[in-house]
């Protein structure tokens, strides 16, 4: 008696050649190295008091260079604003006027830097408050991400060290208030 | 006509033919931009004040300025893309709705269809394996058991 034939036998499983392994292998590690990297600059935390402060580049409304690696040795306020920031505009008058206190001391300078801010607007803003401290835009938003500015105004006092001494969040509500804080940080 | 006279109408002439082939109607006038025009480049663009929101519908008078600045540029004469291009220069990068085709940015339209090629390929081997072996032709040929033989011709028997 003829027995059934069994049928076990399958078509041969057809491997990949290696090239096209070790490519995915490489393009995944790429991606995920890309992520990793992108993570890291993510979670970094914002500039906390004692850090230094990495460079600090701008260009006034009036086409005037700045960089705070030219400003060593010096305090500096930074100050972050908006035409369109209200509570920017209970310090604006404040802020200048500590600028004219230490204007003769060449120990301090003041910066301003229109956050997120049309140029017709932001140049309406500073004649309308007579701010006569070197401001500009601060162009692709580089400066306040590496502040991590949550909003303005906000203002940095960067020491003669080229650390950050203070923060403050919101506006000054005196002139006072704004020399007092930077009278701790002159040397 | 006097000689003067003959002159002075030659004047007049080159005058007249002066005013009228002056290129004064030549400059082409910029129609205002209506909002349906500044809502086209504004959606487009996102305000890092509030994330997420495009332009066109963003309500913050930081949006409305820049709304405001769209309408210039367009009366003045800028073209959608130097206004975007504009505005990325500004404001970086990420007020675009679009990331620009470049450096890194690339691979945000490259990796999703290289991906989606790679798993079509993936899953077509899958499947390509889990096909039931088909027989050779000689062996479909295979003689049934006399059991089975048997049964069959019963089963027609009952049929008939």
């Amino acid at each position: 008696m003829e027995t059934p034939q069994t049928h076990s036998e399958t078509a041969p499983a057809r491997k990949l050649p290696m090239w096209a392994v070790v490519l995915a292998f490489a393009l995944l590690l790429g991606f995920l190295a890309l992520i990793a990297v992108g993570l890291r600059r993510t979670m970094s935390g914002p500039i906390v008091v004692g850090d230094p402060v990495p460079e600090i580049n701008m260009t006034t409304f009036d086409g005037q260079a700045i960089s705070s690696a030219d400003l060593a040795g010096k305090v500096i306020v930074l100050n972050f604003w908006a035409s369109w920031c209200k509570p920017c505009e209970q310090e604006a008058r404040e802020l200048e006027e500590a600028f004219q206190f230490y204007k003769e001391n060449d120990k301090v300078v003041f910066l301003g830097l229109a956050y997120v801010d049309t140029e017709p607007k932001s140049r309406g803003y500073l004649e309308q408050f007579g701010i006569t401290y070197p401001n500009g835009p601060d162009l692709r938003t580089k400066v306040s991400q590496m502040f991590r500015i949550r909003g303005v105004p906000e203002t940095y006092i960067i020491g003669s060290d080229g650390t950050l001494k203070f923060v403050k969040i919101g506006p000054f509500t005196s002139t006072q208030e704004i020399i007092s804080a930077v009278d701790s940080f002159i040397e | 006509m006097t000689k003067y006279s003959a002159a002075r109408f030659a004047l007049l002439f080159v005058v007249l033919a002066g005013i009228l082939l002056s290129p004064v109607g030549v400059f082409a006038q910029v129609p205002t931009p209506s909002d349906d025009d500044v809502n086209r480049v504004a959606k487009q663009l996102y305000c890092p004040v509030c994330e997420n929101i495009p332009l066109d519908v963003c309500p913050t008078q930081a949006c409305q300025e820049w709304r405001d600045l769209i309408r210039l540029k367009l009366s003045e004469g800028w073209s959608d893309e130097q206004i975007r291009q504009y505005f990325a220069q500004q404001y970086g990068d990420r007020v675009l709705s679009e990331p620009p085709r470049s450096g890194l940015n690339w691979l945000v339209y490259v990796l999703p269809p290289v991906i989606i090629l790679a798993g079509a390929v993936l899953v077509a081997r899958v499947l390509q394996s889990m096909r039931k072996p088909v027989l050779p032709a000689a062996k479909v040929d295979v003689p049934l058991a006399e059991d089975d033989l048997k049964r069959v011709e019963e089963e027609l028997r009952k049929v008939d």
